[in-house]
This record gives structure tokens, sequence and C-alpha cells, in this order.
């Protein structure tokens, strides 16, 4: 019998995982894949290392800080500030036609850019960097209201509500069109007030060393242990049964394979709604809520020299090909409007990385990918590869005479690795902050609990650890 | 454990827990949410660390007993009076 049965062996599952097996609990993580990591991975190809999922870890404070979220985090795991190995970004931009605004981990930076292409906005967000430190994580009251509606009513040029929005976005909104307040609030601080940075080994350094420290702590994981069901028997969960028929009984589980794959697993029948949350009349069960709908491509590239000597030296591009930014699943195979351009060399590291690569990221169809067969969809990889990088190189010098292999992967990629509906990197767009199901100890942590990105996963793992599987 | 051999094991517990902060001038009578950064993650930390090393149960009603070094030795002294240092 096993103290905590974590499903998923991603950045919430293994720091869940940690935090339990510390406290003496006997814990096992269940991955059904045949390595860890989840959404954040990384992989050799042809002779080149490249990180999936991370661009960069956002939260990033000085060494020191005793504040935020990456010094809880670091304390909680009983870590420290140099395990991780963090260089901060070089800087970066947004970018839509005719404004750039840069930004660094410097937040005056912003505010001086804003001046200088907005400079009747300025007091306007000085307001707004008050309301977001005022704004209280644990506070619901405020959390669900619409960013937007409220950055339209504090700016009174709607290009800038749309570039501050954008970055925002694309790093964590699960919600189409829109963002929750608490959520623009929490990202808005990660990665405008506190920053980016990249450790000079990218994803893998997290990884190993969370899985290094949960294992050192006792803590067994499966790999190729896919959660077939989860038991339950009289409103509790008694525990797993693996694709392969083997039980295990647990006295909580935690998973974080999203809100509705979790849901899905559990063999208990017809859907129920849970106290406290959506259990308005009217409403839908809260147990069927709805999948997330945003996926995305990403193409990689391998360069022959650091972009910093093509004349790129931004960290992230943020960019936009019109006023306004749409956001939304994508209509075509990928929407080429906007994206992501991250220059993982362009870190202040004390060395350079043996490797120079960018990556894009931009909006795409899990619909038009999942339905295509294995010879057209290597093909259309092939094509939309040609796409995006054209679009991209109208806000970044063109760096395809540089490349020197390629990688891409599409939203049927995220399906396979993370085992998320549609391919929805950030999951559902209702969340389960406290974490709870209708099952008494059955709990949600990662994605759909509520935090996004590195840290906020993590995060999440250890929050949903502590509140629910520690105590008894 | 003495009541001095209890203070001793709170305050390797506390730099445990926040190994970045320097505790050679924490007060005993003062709050420790008033000298160190503690949340309140941090706080369920002592408890934890107490009943991993000791194995004291604290129930979660007597938290606030924990406030400070002078509340927390007090509150500790009869629980660990039978523990070996």
């Amino acid at each position: 019998m096993y103290d905590t049965i974590i499903i998923g062996a991603g950045m919430s599952g293994l720091a869940a995982g940690i935090r339990l097996a510390y406290f003496d609990q006997r814990v096992c993580i269940l991955e059904r894949h045949t390595t860890i990591g989840g959404l954040n991975s990384f992989y050799r190809l042809r002779g080149r290392d490249y990180d999936v999922g991370l661009h960069a870890l956002t939260n990033i404070t000085p060494k020191g800080t005793k504040k935020g979220p990456l010094a809880r985090l670091l304390r909680q795991l009983r870590m420290s500030w140099d395990d991780f190995q963090i260089s901060p970004q070089l800087g970066s931009q947004i970018a839509f036609p005719g404004v750039r605004l840069g930004f660094s981990n410097d937040l005056d930076l912003l505010r001086a850019e804003i001046g200088r292409e907005f400079p009747r906005q300025v007091d306007s967000f000085t307001r707004l960097v008050e309301q977001v430190i005022e704004y209280d994580d644990l506070d619901p009251s405020h959390a669900e209201m619409s960013a937007r509606e409220h950055l339209t009513d504090l700016f009174s040029e709607p290009l800038l509500v749309e570039m501050l929005l954008c970055p925002l976005m694309f790093y964590g909104s699960a919600r189409e069109h829109d963002m929750d307040w608490g959520q623009f609030s929490i990202m808005f601080r990660s990665i405008f007030m506190e920053g980016l940075g990249r450790p000079h080994a990218g994803v893998r350094l997290i990884l190993k060393l969370l899985v290094r420290k949960y294992r050192a702590l006792g803590g067994e994981l499966k790999l190729k242990s896919g959660v077939e069901r989860i038991a339950v028997e009289d409103g509790r969960v008694v525990g797993v049964v693996l694709k392969g028929g083997q039980q295990l009984a647990a006295r909580h589980v935690l998973s974080s394979a999203g809100w509705c794959e979790t849901m899905r697993l559990c063999d208990d029948g017809q859907p129920v709604s849970i106290p406290g949350k959506n259990s308005a009349p009217g409403n839908g069960p809260a147990r069927n809520r709805n999948a997330g709908r945003l996926s995305f491509c990403e193409t990689i590239a391998a360069l022959d020299m650091e972009p910093g000597k093509m004349g790129h030296s931004g960290t992230i591009t943020f960019f936009n090909d019109s006023p306004r930014f749409d956001w939304r699943q994508s209509e075509a195979p990928c929407d080429l409007r906007s994206g992501v351009i991250c220059s993982p060399n362009n870190f202040d590291y004390q060395r350079p990385l043996d490797d120079a690569t960018i990556r894009i990221t931009v909006l795409a169809s899990h619909a038009y990918w999942q339905q295509l067969g294995e010879s057209a969809y290597k093909l259309e990889k092939l094509r939309w590869y040609d796409r995006i990088t054209e679009s991209a190189v109208r806000f970044v010098p063109d760096y395809r005479l540089h490349v020197i292999d390629t990688d891409m992967f599409t939203p049927t990629t995220i399906v396979r690795f993370t085992g998320h509906d549609n391919g929805a990197i950030y999951g559902s767009p209702e969340k389960q902050f406290d974490g709870v199901t209708h099952l008494e100890n059955l709990f949600v942590c990662g994605t759909d609990q509520g935090f996004v990105g590195i840290i906020g996963s993590i995060t999440s793992g250890i929050s949903m650890a502590n509140m629910h599987c520690l105590r008894d | 454990m003495t009541n001095a051999e209890i203070k001793k094991e709170i305050l390797d517990i506390l730099q445990a827990i926040a190994p970045d902060e320097d505790l050679t001038n924490l007060k005993d009578e003062v709050s420790f949410r008033d000298q160190i950064e503690l949340d309140s993650m941090d706080f369920l930390d002592i408890v934890m660390e107490l009943r991993k090393r000791h194995r004291i149960q604290i129930p979660e009603d007597d938290y606030i007993q924990l406030d400070s070094m002078q509340s927390t030795v007090a509150y500790l002294e009869p629980l660990m009076k039978d523990v070996v240092a």
C-alpha cells in the first residue's frame, strides 16, 4: 500500500513526489511514457541536444531573494539557488507592426519603452503595476475577472492592450481571446517584474535534479506504466490499475494527467458535481468541464553560428503582424499571424552553449494535425516548417541560410507526450485551484490545477502535496 | 531534551527550511515572522520536520504556539522531555 500514488512524472508530479518522500511517505510516480518530463522534456537528435517546452524559466529573482515563487520553491524542495544554474535573459521584445517594446528582468526598461512608444499611457501603466502587485493570489474574488476588459478601461491605446496581452497569453492563458485577471497578474509578475532565465544545460538539468532528489529520498518511479483506471469504492480511491493489469493500492492519488483526463480514468461511472465549484443551479456537472483547445506547433532550427553573430541578440521575440492580437484556436493548420521566437543562446551565460538554435512557436489546429496519415503528416510538417519560419523572419534577421538541421513538433506530438486532450498545452480553461475532486482522496496537480510554466508546475505539485497528502 | 537542546534543534530545523537566513541574531521573544521570511508553507515544514525527526504530532489547532522561539520551546518542552538529544 502506497501513501500516495502520483500520476505523471512531469515537473508537478516530481515536485510533489519530493515533498512526500522527504517526509517519509511511501510514494510511487507512474509515468506512461518511456521518459520523464511530460510537457517539458529534452531529447538528442542527430548529435544535438534539444529542449521541448521550456523557452525560459519565469519568476527569476536574483540569488538571495527571500520572497517570491522561486525562493519559496527552493526552500520547499531543500534546494539552493545555485543548483538551478540560472542565467538571466539578455533582453526580449514584443513586436507589432511599426511598434516594438523591449523588456528585460528590470521593469524600468518596459516602463521606458512604453514611455517612448505610448507617452500618454505611462501613468496608466504605473497604475496597472500597482494593481498587479496588490492582487492577492489567495483571494479568489477577482481571479476570474476579464483582464482584457480591465486593460481596455485602463489604457486609451488599444494597441498597447494587445501588446501587453500577447506575451502573457502565449506563456500561459488557457482561456481564448482573454485572460483571467488572476492569471494575468501572476504572469505579469513572473515575466515582467521578476523575469526570464535559463539553466545552461536547459530543462534536462531541472528534470535530472528533481528525479535524482526524488530517488535519493526513496521515491519510486515507474516508467512505461500508464494508468488504465483509477479504482473507486464507496466514494474513495482505493488504488490504480495499470495498463498491464497490475493493481496498486494507495491512500491518496494525486493526478497531473489533466482534469478531464483524470475524470475519465475514474471507474465510478456517472459524472457528479463538486461542492463549491460550478454547482449553481442550471450549470452542468463540473466533472464534465471543457478541455482546452489551444495547441501549438514549434519549429527548431540548428544553426551554424550563434544568433548573436548574425545580429539577433534578443532572447524571446513575441510577434504579431496586425494591430489586433487574436488568441484563439487556430482555424488554419498553423496560425502564421503571431508567434514566439526563442533563442536559447541569448542568455547571459558564463560560457556559450555547444549548439546554436532558434525555436518558433505558433498556435496550431489539433483537429487538422491529428487526422493526417503518416506520410501526409511528414509532408505537412515540412511545408509548415517553411511557412512558420518565413513568417518569423519578418521580425528577426533571416537565419535560413545558416540552418544545418531542423525538427518540429505539432499538436500530435504534444498529445503523445502529455496525454492532454486536443494537445492543449495550458489545459482546460476552467481550473481547480484547490485541487479537490468529487472523491475525498483524489486530487489534481499540474496544468489543470491552475499554475503554468516550470516554476508554476513545480509550485503546483508542492502545494497540492502539502495541502492534501502530507498531513494525515 | 533540555530547553537549550530543543532551541538548538529548532534553529537547526529553521536553517534546513531557510538555508539563506542568518539566524544568529534571532530574538527568542519576537515572532519568527517578524524576523525571517517564513510563509505558511514554511510553518507547515516546522511541524513536518518535528514529526520526521522526533515522531512528534502537533495538531493543526496548536500551530499558533509556534510563533516565536520562546513560545515554541515552551510548547515543545513537555512533548520533547523524553527525546534523547
